[in-house]
């Protein structure tokens, strides 16, 4: 069953080539300085690992009091947004390789949310928006079904691309208008109202809609594309929320 | 340190945390108390389905699906238990979809079910379509329907608050739960939760092997922490090594792929599954394809310049197919590995995927002390609990149902529970274990690190209590985890800080590792037979008459502070399914 790629991996697998790469951190800890600063750290890696195993690298061999926040290490849990060489992106699904290794790897704290410790940022705010536009399915439930309710392929897949989100927050993050003022409700919270708003069992998509015609609601993006890019699940972020923008014209949905 | 007084107390945000909190906010006054923030949970990583006899595309019915779970868990399964399972599964099923869960579709409309291992129709005649999904991310789906009916429910969350002990108090000689001690991350802060009542949901223990499916905050927190109060633990021999992990990652790869018609090959190519399992073949149980992947790689026939893997082949199935029904596993092999799975087969090995043992349960969800007799206001549900509903080896699809319908059954019970009794006094000075555990650690001047001990412990269980077990390589793990114990006496961390103190909790997790590896190998040691996930060497059959029995592990402390695990056993509830030899 050899296969040309797999030989490549295998091969490379077997030489273990390590190389030499710097992260450089942005560092914040209050209880020490009332100052961020950067700090580089030197270490030998295989670039087919994450950035996160460079993380815990530091922290494990060389920096005990270097602080992020992490769990499944592949990208379905999204604790570790992070600004990574200037993009949002998660740590642990981030290989060393695909960001050019040979110059220094800066690594900050996500954007627009208030820095805690190092990486870690204040997720409240975030958490808040995704509650504020009742993301759960509301049904009249006059006559609920004894079995489950019915839905079509076609009326599954319409909001398939939203029920992706793993609220990582690094769409919001990377919103300039979210940066300038953190009252909007950001992508996230659109791309959960979307997934509700379009999803043919829920009967309140007119009450989220007002929502989200408020003055801090759809209507403060312009359209920039930030969020799509720095998507980890790969969601048409920008296309989510011009369709939300789009029933709110048409009330249609 | 602060104190707070809630109704019911419950531990972990996760499926089974979050399907228990729904309940019992409604019924009482409900505190969740979660290390991470309940969409972190590893249940959002759970992929391939859950189990229901729903009989939407094929004949099907609960009675099949308790046998299937009892004969999956070599017929250590309490069968009371199961059957509840097989039942209550159709609701449970039913109950998520009402909530929002987007399951995949049938054609006409209703949830589109597919193949599972070891899920069969009429007592193994051959595969059913049984597993309820939403492609490859079922875990996720139900992790974010049951955070958004929590938001619904106006549930009370406390993020980021590790729970590290229970209380106990003894009144009129019967030892009640008075509450838990809880270590808020972001200040460094202690809380006493007095609780009438405390439900356990914070998952499993997987970090103690290295090659595992398993998030890094799965350290066996609150099994430690009811075992050290001297409660049992129940079966922690029997550790699932789940067949498809990424190669060296451990990455989990879901049994769906197989589900939808992936094979495993050797390295010649050949699919080898027919040899060990001719009527399931590669969906026969994880217990039987991770030693067959196992005695390929041993005998030689394993991939790779080391022959250490062996392939899961997905290329004939059609591209369409991969795309709608395993997105996310074919986007990780494509980003972790670097490879097209329309084109190339994924290397793969067996990696530590789930704790069939844990804190004892009956089906109420009620903690037991021993063998009969439960804690009054003690609870717990989900990977964390025992109920035991998958025995010696959990079926696939069999967790995300655990953990829905005995989440609901714990939730309900402990909120009637609380609604009728009164609280119990806190144990004098109850926040002391937590406030010396910090103090010791933030100021030891050890010299011994945590992930030098971690990585050895990591080591030592992949070697020697992974899918094949020997005596000998039990007793090297014993000596190994003891030795690691010691040790771990004169460890020492650098953050000596308040905030955000992650190295503090990963030198916590850590002791909480390394006392559940103990109660594992010791468990294992004295399980001479093999038996499901429990498979020893040196006594490679079942052995009925001196081992169908649950093991019970408690802690014990000499006269001189020495600490060991005395293991006693309770006997399996059987109703209607008498054990047979299990071919698949
Ligand atoms: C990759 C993968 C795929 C899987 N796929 C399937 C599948 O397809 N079908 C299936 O049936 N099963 C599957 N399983 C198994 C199943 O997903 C898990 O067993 C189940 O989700 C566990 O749920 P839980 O609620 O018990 O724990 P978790 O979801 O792990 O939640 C644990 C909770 O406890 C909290 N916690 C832990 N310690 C503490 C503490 N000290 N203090 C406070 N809170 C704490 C955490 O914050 C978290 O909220 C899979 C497992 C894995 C790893
Ligand atoms: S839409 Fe994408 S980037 Fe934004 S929170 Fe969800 S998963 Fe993260
Ligand atoms: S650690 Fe879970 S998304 Fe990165």
């Amino acid at each position: 069953m050899a296969t040309p790629v797999l030989d490549k991996v295998e091969a490379e697998a077997a030489e273990s080539p390590y190389i030499t790469v710097t992260f450089r951190i942005r560092r914040f800890n209050p209880e020490v300085s009332a100052d961020a600063v950067w700090e580089d750290f030197h270490l030998e890696i295989d670039p087919k690992e994450r950035v996160l195993d460079g993380l815990h690298k530091i922290k494990w061999d060389l920096d005990g009091t270097l602080t992020f926040r992490r769990s499944c290490a592949h990208g379905i849990c999204g604790s570790d947004a992070m600004r990574i060489n200037g993009k949002n992106r998660l740590a642990c699904k981030t290989l060393i390789k695909d960001i050019n290794p040979e110059k220094p790897i800066t690594v900050e704290p996500i954007k627009g949310l208030t820095v805690l410790k190092d990486l870690v940022v204040d997720m409240e705010p975030f958490f808040q928006a995704y509650r504020d536009v009742m993301p759960f399915l509301i049904t009249k439930d006059t006559n609920e079904p004894t079995r489950e309710r019915l839905q079509s392929s076609e009326d599954r897949e319409r909001f398939d691309d939203t029920t992706k989100c793993i609220l990582c927050a690094a769409c919001t993050s990377s919103c300039p208008v979210f940066w300038n003022d953190g009252q909007y409700f950001g992508p996230a919270a659109i791309v959960n109202a979307h997934r509700f708003i379009f999803d043919s069992r829920d009967e309140a998509a007119e009450q989220r809609l007002e929502i989200l015609n408020d003055r801090d609601g759809v209507w403060r993006c312009r359209t920039t594309f930030n969020c799509t890019d720095a998507c980890p699940r790969g969601i048409e972020v920008t296309k989510a929320i011009a369709e939300v923008k789009k029933a709110l014209i048409t009330r249609r949905y | 340190m602060k104190i707070h007084k809630y109704d019911t107390v419950i531990v972990g945000a996760g499926g089974a945390g979050m399907r228990a909190a729904i309940e019992s906010t409604k019924r009482s006054r409900t505190a969740v108390l979660t290390k991470l923030y309940p969409t972190r949970s590893h249940t959002g990583a759970a992929q391939g389905g859950m189990a229901a006899a729903l009989a939407n595309v094929e004949e099907d019915n609960w009675e099949w699906h308790t046998f299937d779970t009892i004969k999956g868990g070599d017929y250590l399964v309490d069968q009371d238990a199961a059957e509840i399972l097989a039942k209550e599964a159709i609701d449970s099923v039913l109950d998520l979809e009402k909530m929002g869960l987007p399951f995949n579709r049938t054609p006409n409309g209703t949830i589109d079910q597919r193949r599972f291992g070891g899920h069969s129709r009429n007592h193994g005649e051959a595969p059913v379509r049984r597993s309820c999904y939403a492609a490859d991310r079922t875990g996720h789906m139900i992790l974010q329907t049951l955070y958004q009916n929590c938001v619904k429910e106006g549930v009370e969350f406390f993020n980021e608050f590790y729970v590290l002990d229970q209380l106990i108090t003894e009144v009129d000689g019967v030892q009640k739960s008075a509450g838990v001690v809880a270590y808020e991350l972001a200040t460094g802060e202690i809380h006493v939760f007095q609780a009438k009542a405390v439900i356990y949901a914070s998952g499993g223990c997987g970090k103690f092997f290295k090659v595992t499916s398993n998030a890094h905050t799965l350290t066996g927190d609150g099994q430690a922490a009811v075992y050290r109060r001297g409660l049992p633990l129940e079966d922690m021999e029997f550790f699932q090594f789940h067949p498809t992990g990424i190669w060296r990652m451990g990455i989990l790869l879901t049994e769906g792929a197989r589900g939808e018609g992936g094979i495993l090959r050797n390295k010649d190519g050949e699919r080898f599954m027919e040899k060990y399992a001719p009527v399931m073949k590669d969906l026969a149980s994880r217990d039987v394809v991770s030693r067959s992947i196992y005695t390929e790689i041993r005998e030689g026939r394993g991939c790779g310049p080391e022959g250490d893997h062996v392939y899961l082949d997905l290329t004939h199935l059609p591209p369409e197919q991969l795309d709608a029904k395993l997105p996310d596993i074919t986007e990780f092999a494509r980003t972790y590995l670097g490879i097209e799975p329309y084109t190339d087969p994924i290397p793969i090995q067996p990696t530590a995927h789930y704790a069939m043992g844990g804190i004892p349960t009956n089906v109420e969800g009620e903690v037991l002390a021993d063998n009969t007799t439960v804690v009054p206001g003690l609870y717990a549900a989900g990977e964390v609990a025992c109920v035991s509903v998958h025995g010696a080896n959990r079926l696939g699809t069999n967790s995300l149902l655990d953990i829905n319908v005995f989440g609901r059954r714990a939730g309900i019970a402990a909120a009637e529970y609380s609604q009728k009794a009164d609280f119990v006094d806190l144990p004098e000075n109850p926040a002391q274990f937590v406030i010396d555990e910090v103090e010791q650690l933030r100021t030891s001047t050890g010299t011994e690190r945590v992930a030098t001990l971690r990585k050895e412990l990591q080591e030592t269980m992949d070697a020697n209590v992974m899918v094949f077990r020997t005596e000998q390589t039990i007793k090297t793990a014993v000596e190994k985890i003891a030795e690691l114990r010691a040790r771990y006496k004169n460890v020492a961390i650098q953050d000596k800080g308040k905030r955000f103190n992650t190295d503090l909790l990963e030198a916590i997790e850590l002791g909480n590792l390394l006392e559940l590896a103990e109660v594992m190998a010791v468990s294992a040691l004295a399980r001479k037979e093999s038996r499901g996930g429990h498979h020893r060497e040196d006594y490679p059959n079942r052995d009925d008459v001196n081992f169908m029995r649950h093991t019970m592990a408690y802690r014990e402390v000499g006269d001189d502070g020495t600490e060991s695990v005395r293991l006693d056993y309770k006997p399996v509830v059987q109703t209607r399914y008498q054990p047979m030899e299990r071919k698949y």
